[in-house]
C-alpha cells in the first residue's frame, strides 16, 4: 500500500496541465459544473483531475467559484491563480477575476449576465436563457458544459456527456442531454463562424 | 469523489460496520455517505446527540465487537476528548476522523486548517500515547482509513485521521482495489479457558486480546486504574503497571507504526516538513526550487504523532536547515525543533488558517535560509 501511494505521488512534471475556474452565484449550478467537467476528465478521459469549489454562507446567491485542475500526472496544488478557461455565469464572477486569466487563455462568458469591461478576446453563450427556452433554467450550467467542451476540447464529447448523464437527477437525463447538445452545437457554430470570419478578413485575426 | 467520501468507502472496505456521529462541517458528508452506506452491508448508523455521545457510542460499539469509527471536526473533536481518553485507558480499537476547520471555538467553519495537532496528541487528560495519520489526497485517505483501522485493531487504540477542509471536500480520481487486495486486520481473539481469562495481560506484541462483550469472558471495562483482571485498583503500582503498558505497546512498535515519505533527502540542503493537505504545496515547492537549481528535499509526515523524532534527528546532522509547513501558528514545527536539538536551524511556514499555504509562500523562505 506504501508502495502504491508512492508511485502516485511521487513523479514529477506534468506534461499537460490545464486549470478551469468557473464563477457565478449560488444556485446556477457552478459546482455541479466543475464536478462534472473535472469527473469527466479523471473517469471518462483517464487523466488526473481536482476539483476544489469555495462559496459562502449563503446557498443561492452568494457568489462561488469552482477550480477544475486537469492533468496527464499528479496535481500537488490544487488551487487556481490564473486560469487557463475562465467561465463566468455571474457579472460580479467576472469582475473579480478576468485579469487573473493567463495571457494566452480562453474566456467564456454567459452573455446576457456578464458584460465584459475589457477588450478581451472572449466566447459567449447566452445559456441562461437558452435553458429557458428549454423549459428549466437550471440546466444553464449543463449547456453551458456542452459549450466549454466543444471550444476548449479540455474534455472529450463523450466523457462529458457520459458524466451529464450520471450526475443529473433521475428522469432529468434527456431533458439534460438537450441542454448539453444545445452548448455544443451552439459552440460549434460560434467556431465556424470565427472561421469564416477569418477567411474573409484575410490578415485579420479574428 | 471527495476526500470525504473516499473515507467513508475506506472505512466500509475497512470493515467498519457501525458508524455513531454528530454531523459538523466540513466532516458531515462522511456521516452522510456512512448513513447511506452502512445499511447496505448490514451495519448501523445512528446520529447521537452530540459529539460526547458520538465518542461513547463507538467505544461500546467496538466492545460490541464491531469495527467502529466517528467523524467531526475542532468543535466536536474538543467534546469527544474525555472520551478518547477513556478509549485509550480501556484499549479499545476505535477511528476518529477529524476534518479540520480553523479555530479555536467556531472559527471559520467552512475553511481549512492543521491548527488541532496538539489536541490531537495531548487533548485528553492524563499521560498517554496516540496514533494518528495525516492523508493528503482522496486516494490516500481510503487507504488511510483502513491502514487507521489496521492499527486501532493491531494495538488496541483510537487512531486519529488528521485531515482537513481541503482534503476533505475535494473532489479527486479515487480507484477502489478489490477486496481481495485489501488487507484488514481484526483485534487477536482470546482463546483458552474463559473462567481463567485476563483482560489486560497482554500478549507478545504487548497488546492484550480482546473479547466482544457477550462471548462468555469476563469483560470489566472501566476507565478508572485497572490491574489485568480489568478491575479497580487503587495505587501507585498499579498506575505504573498501566502506564508502562499503555505506553510500551505504542513506544516498542515505532518502527512498524511510523510512516514517512522521502523526496530528494539524499542531495538536499534544505528539507521541508509537512503533511495533509500543506503535503502537496511542500512537493509543488519542492519541484520548483529543484528547477531553480536549489537542491531542496521534503519529509513528508504520513503518520503524524507518534512523531518521527528519529527521521527528523538524522535529517537535523547534516541539513543546512529544517522547514515546516502547516496551516498553523507553529504545531509540528515545535516537534521538529525539538528533535533537531539545535543541531540545525528550524523555520515555520504557517498562517492563522483559512486557507491553503502557496507554494510561493514556502519558496520564498527557502530562498531566505538557502
Amino acid at each position: 500500500m506504501r508502495r502504491q501511494l508512492a508511485a502516485r505521488h511521487g513523479s514529477g512534471v506534468n506534461d499537460m496541465l490545464k486549470q478551469i475556474m468557473i464563477t457565478g452565484f449560488g444556485g446556477q449550478g457552478v459546482v455541479l459544473a466543475g464536478r462534472i467537467v473535472g469527473q469527466a476528465a479523471a473517469i471518462g478521459d483517464k487523466l488526473e483531475s481536482t476539483f476544489v469549489q469555495s462559496y459562502g454562507p449563503e446557498s443561492r446567491g452568494g457568489a462561488c467559484s469552482a477550480q477544475v485542475t486537469i492533468a496527464d500526472g499528479p496535481i500537488y496544488f490544487p488551487y487556481i491563480k490564473n486560469p487557463d478557461i475562465l467561465v463566468c455565469m455571474s457579472q460580479s464572477g467576472y469582475d473579480k477575476y478576468y485579469t487573473e486569466l493567463k495571457p494566452d487563455g480562453v474566456l467564456i462568458l454567459e452573455q446576457d449576465l456578464v458584460k465584459p469591461t475589457a477588450p478581451q478576446d472572449h466566447f459567449a453563450i447566452p445559456c441562461t436563457r437558452f435553458a429557458e427556452e428549454l423549459g428549466n433554467k437550471m440546466m444553464a450550467n449543463i449547456i453551458m458544459i456542452g459549450f466549454v467542451a466543444a471550444i476548449t476540447e479540455v474534455v472529450s464529447l463523450e466523457s462529458a456527456r457520459d458524466t451529464v448523464l450520471a450526475s443529473v437527477p433521475k428522469g432529468t437525463e434527456q431533458k439534460n442531454l438537450k441542454a448539453f447538445e444545445r452548448g455544443w452545437d451552439y459552440a460549434l457554430a460560434t467556431l465556424k463562424g470565427r472561421r469564416n470570419k477569418a477567411a474573409g478578413q484575410i490578415g485579420v485575426v479574428a | 469523489m471527495t476526500g470525504d467520501e473516499a473515507c467513508a468507502e475506506g472505512a466500509l472496505a475497512a470493515g467498519c460496520r457501525f458508524f455513531g456521529g454528530y454531523p459538523i462541517t466540513p466532516a458531515t458528508e462522511i456521516a452522510e455517505h456512512m448513513s447511506k452506506r452502512l445499511p447496505e452491508v448490514g451495519g448501523t448508523f445512528i446520529q447521537m446527540e452530540d459529539e460526547i455521545a458520538a465518542m461513547a457510542s463507538i467505544l461500546g460499539g467496538a466492545w460490541a465487537g464491531q469495527k467502529s469509527m466517528t467523524a467531526t471536526s475542532g468543535p466536536g473533536f474538543s467534546l469527544m476528548m474525555e472520551n478518547i481518553g477513556l478509549g485509550v485507558c480501556t484499549e479499545t480499537p476505535c477511528v476518529v476522523v477529524n476534518v479540520q476547520r480553523v479555530g479555536p471555538s467556531t472559527g471559520l467553519p467552512t475553511m481549512g486548517a492543521q491548527a488541532d495537532m496538539m489536541q490531537a496528541r495531548w487533548g485528553s487528560h492524563g499521560d498517554y500515547r496516540i496514533i494518528a495519520l495525516a492523508p493528503m489526497s482522496a486516494q490516500e485517505i481510503f487507504f488511510q482509513t483502513i491502514t487507521a483501522f489496521n492499527l486501532s485493531e493491531r494495538y488496541r487504540t483510537p487512531v486519529f485521521i488528521m485531515t482537513d477542509e481541503i482534503v476533505g471536500h475535494m473532489s479527486e480520481k479515487v480507484i477502489i482495489p478489490p477486496a481481495d487486495r485489501i488487507i484488514t486486520e481484526w483485534r487477536p481473539k482470546p482463546s483458552g479457558r474463559k473462567d481463567r481469562f485476563l483482560l489486560y495481560k497482554p500478549g507478545k506484541n504487548g497488546v492484550a486480546p480482546m473479547p466482544a462483550a457477550g462471548e462468555g469472558y469476563n469483560v470489566h471495562v472501566t476507565g478508572l486504574t485497572h490491574d489485568e483482571k480489568g478491575y479497580p485498583v487503587m495505587s501507585v503500582e498499579a498506575q505504573e503497571q498501566m502506564m508502562d503498558r499503555l505506553c510500551r505497546k505504542i513506544d516498542d512498535n515505532l518502527d512498524d507504526i511510523i510512516m514517512t515519505e522521502a523526496h530528494h533527502l539524499d542531495d538536499a540542503e534544505v528539507v521541508l516538513v509537512s503533511y495533509g493537505i500543506s503535503a502537496r504545496t511542500s512537493l509543488a515547492a519542492m519541484q520548483q526550487s529543484r528547477a531553480m537549481g536549489m537542491k531542496v528535499g521534503f519529509l513528508r509526515l504520513i503518520t503524524v504523532w507518534p512523531f518521527a523524532q528519529r527521521q527528523i534527528a538524522a535529517l537535523a546532522e547534516r541539513v543546512k536547515a529544517l522547514v515546516t509547513v502547516e496551516i498553523n501558528l507553529g504545531q509540528m514545527h515545535l516537534e521538529v525543533t525539538r528533535a533537531a536539538a539545535g543541531k540545525t536551524p528550524c523555520h515555520l511556514v504557517g498562517h492563522a488558517g483559512g486557507t491553503i499555504i502557496s507554494p510561493d509562500q514556502v519558496i520564498a523562505t527557502i530562498k531566505e535560509v538557502y
